[in-house]
């Protein structure tokens, strides 16, 4: 028996130990270049001591209400984002799932999108956009349950067909509204951290962090899901339940993050692609690694969105950056399969 | 012909009753009942389609009859939690879907998580000793820190069944377990159920397409026809050629030979071919 206790705490150690330490490194590494960077650069002296509220006011104002705020907001973002993704691609056993696919993005985005078209009150667009997220992710699995049992390929299906739908009516709205709102309606849809703050982050990161917590215990069914419909249920999984269970965190996560940021693709995508590389396919290292990977990668675009002399929206650097990455964890996936 | 068990009832571990029910409102079970006693092994057979897998699913909880109930230990599975029923039975169904990566011993820990309460992150002791007592029984403790999806066929039956035993139930259900394994493996998939159903009074129902391994292997055999039981009882008398012309249109005699009682096919039946035209 001593044999086989050292042998899992082995297993323990020596596969999920260094991934989670290299993440939440990593994590560390580029919150602490972000603080720094910037358009007034700070020494690490200086930041030291902006974080103990001394030296010079004007650097502490710069990290406490302007730096540390928008990086909080982006780990909070990029967790969310990331364990999201984690969730559906695991429970809709689809590698091409992300937070987006059962219709979150296209039934925020068209509510975000009337809003500021229609000119409706700009501070309301974020609880709208969580709003539609959450309504649009009922009507898919509303339509996904229709005619018996929540299977993958019906929650897909009308997450795909409601996505077209909504994403035509939104297309319409941006043509007939006029140009200065169309500008602030694509920044939006690209996704930007620009000006997010404390309020942004006391707002949403509760409801986030929470839904987190609940991710992990979902890590078992999760794993039993992965098996096939009939051994998961076989191993005293209710299928319909736990589908809702994962689905609800997940849109949760998702709706949060949007109306955070708005529509920030490639990180729910390829962070679980990758942690899967790093940990293996036990849900039960996936979904926290998976949080804290999101949230490195999304600190990392926005503090490369930042470097330039003209601001990109951290949207558009996480697709430019995750469109080759993803090409080579799928290469790196066929050389190792 | 016996369209009910007449083997006693009385100290059934597991009993269908009455069963009527298929794959959402279409029917495929018309009034079943069958009586699984403890350590015996009962085989179903019967032609496709004619409600062996149905069967087997709503014995362990996976479909709902639309009538009838299945008693577990004298207790209605479909009203009781499905964790709980994990405790005591365990399914292999026809196919798996094996998540890359994950490791025999990963996957054998999971049949574990019927008995683990929701909070438990990790196995206790007693899972590991479940979890390692499982693997020596199906002889894969070489294999154990490798992947599944790395295996041959009859190393992943065998790791599937190892997850099956870490569930520690008192009842089995295989459905087709020997399918894709050749003959060997087949041969040595089912003396390893053998043991465990001598050793370990491990009670056990498989859908067999092989009638001669089924007469070989089980205690019973129960032969099912367009959703009903044709015959059910020991394979002298389940197996005749009356009954196999008519369950699969087939003409076959039984002889006798080293292992008992086996059946030898001859041809389609051509006389059922005939007057069916």
């Amino acid at each position: 028996m001593v044999v086989q206790k050292v042998k899992f705490n082995h297993l323990l150690r020596d596969r999920f130990l260094p991934p989670l330490v290299l993440l939440t490194a990593g994590l560390l590494i580029t919150m602490a270049v972000s603080l720094c960077q910037g358009a007034v650069p700070l020494s690490w002296n200086e930041l030291w001591q902006a974080l103990w509220h001394q030296g010079e006011s004007i650097n502490q104002t710069i990290i406490w209400e302007l730096r540390l705020p928008r990086i909080i907001a982006a780990m909070v973002v990029g967790a969310a984002l990331g364990m999201s993704g984690a969730l559906l691609q695991g429970m809709l056993r689809n590698g091409l799932a992300d937070p987006f696919v059962l219709g979150i993005s296209a039934g925020a985005g068209l509510v975000a999108i009337a809003m500021i078209t229609l000119g409706i009150v700009q501070t309301l667009v974020p609880l709208g956009a969580w709003m539609g997220a959450i309504a649009t992710a009922i009507i898919v699995y509303t339509l996904g349950y229709l005619g018996g049992g929540l299977s993958v390929e019906r929650l897909i299906l009308a997450g795909v067909a409601i996505s077209s739908m909504f994403g035509a009516i939104q297309t319409t709205l941006l043509l007939l509204a006029d140009d200065g709102r169309i500008q602030s309606a694509l920044n939006w849809l690209i996704g930007s951290l620009n000006g997010r703050g404390w309020a942004e982050v006391n707002n949403v990161g509760p409801y986030v962090g929470m839904a987190l917590i609940a991710g992990c215990l979902l890590a078992r069914p999760l794993n039993l899901l992965n098996l096939g419909d009939d051994m998961a249920s076989g191993l005293g999984t209710s299928l319909v339940r736990s589908r809702l269970a994962i689905g609800a965190v997940a849109s949760l996560l998702a709706a949060s993050a949007v109306s955070m940021a708005g529509l920030i693709g490639f990180v729910g995508l390829v962070v679980p692609h990758g942690v899967r590389l790093l940990v293996g396919s036990d849900y039960r290292w996936i979904l926290p690694c998976s949080a804290i990977g999101g949230a490195w990668v999304l600190t990392l675009a926005d503090l490369l969105s930042r470097l330039g002399t003209v601001e990109l929206p951290v949207g558009a650097v996480t697709a430019l950056l995750g469109s080759p990455l993803f090409i080579w964890l799928l290469y790196r996936r066929g050389q190792r399969g | 012909m016996e369209n009910h068990d007449a083997y006693d009832l009385n100290d059934a571990l597991l009993e269908a009753r009455n069963l009527v029910g298929g794959y959402g409102k279409q029917t495929i079970l018309q009034n079943v009942s069958l009586a699984l006693h403890q350590g015996e092994w009962l085989s179903l057979v019967g032609a496709n389609g004619s409600g062996k897998s149905t069967l087997l699913k709503m014995c362990s909880r996976i479909l709902s009859p639309q009538t009838g109930t299945v008693l577990l230990d004298g207790k209605a599975i479909h009203q009781q939690p499905a964790n709980l029923v994990a405790r005591q039975l365990a399914i292999l169904p026809q196919q798996q879907t094996i998540p890359s990566g994950l490791t025999v011993r990963q996957l054998v820990s999971l049949g574990r998580t019927p008995h683990q309460p929701w909070w438990q992150w990790d196995l206790d002791l007693e899972d590991r000793q479940m979890v390692e007592t499982a693997i020596a029984q199906t002889q894969l403790i070489e294999l154990s820190d490798r992947p599944v999806e790395q295996l041959s066929g009859g190393e992943r039956q065998r790791a599937f069944l190892a997850l099956t035993l870490a569930q520690d139930p008192q009842v089995l259900l295989l459905d087709e377990p020997t399918t894709f394994l050749d003959l060997h493996h087949q041969l040595e998939l089912l003396e390893l159920l053998k043991t465990l159903n001598q050793e370990r009074q491990l009670s056990i129902i498989t859908v067999l397409h092989d009638i001669n391994l089924a007469m070989r292997y089980s205690d019973r055999l129960a032969m099912l026809k367009h959703g009903e039981i044709k015959a059910i009882g020991r394979s002298a008398e389940v197996i005749t050629p009356e009954n196999l012309r008519q369950v699969f249109d087939v003409d076959a005699v039984t002889i006798i030979t080293p292992v008992g009682l086996q059946i030898c096919l001859l041809s389609p039946s051509q006389t059922l071919v005939k007057s069916q035209q």
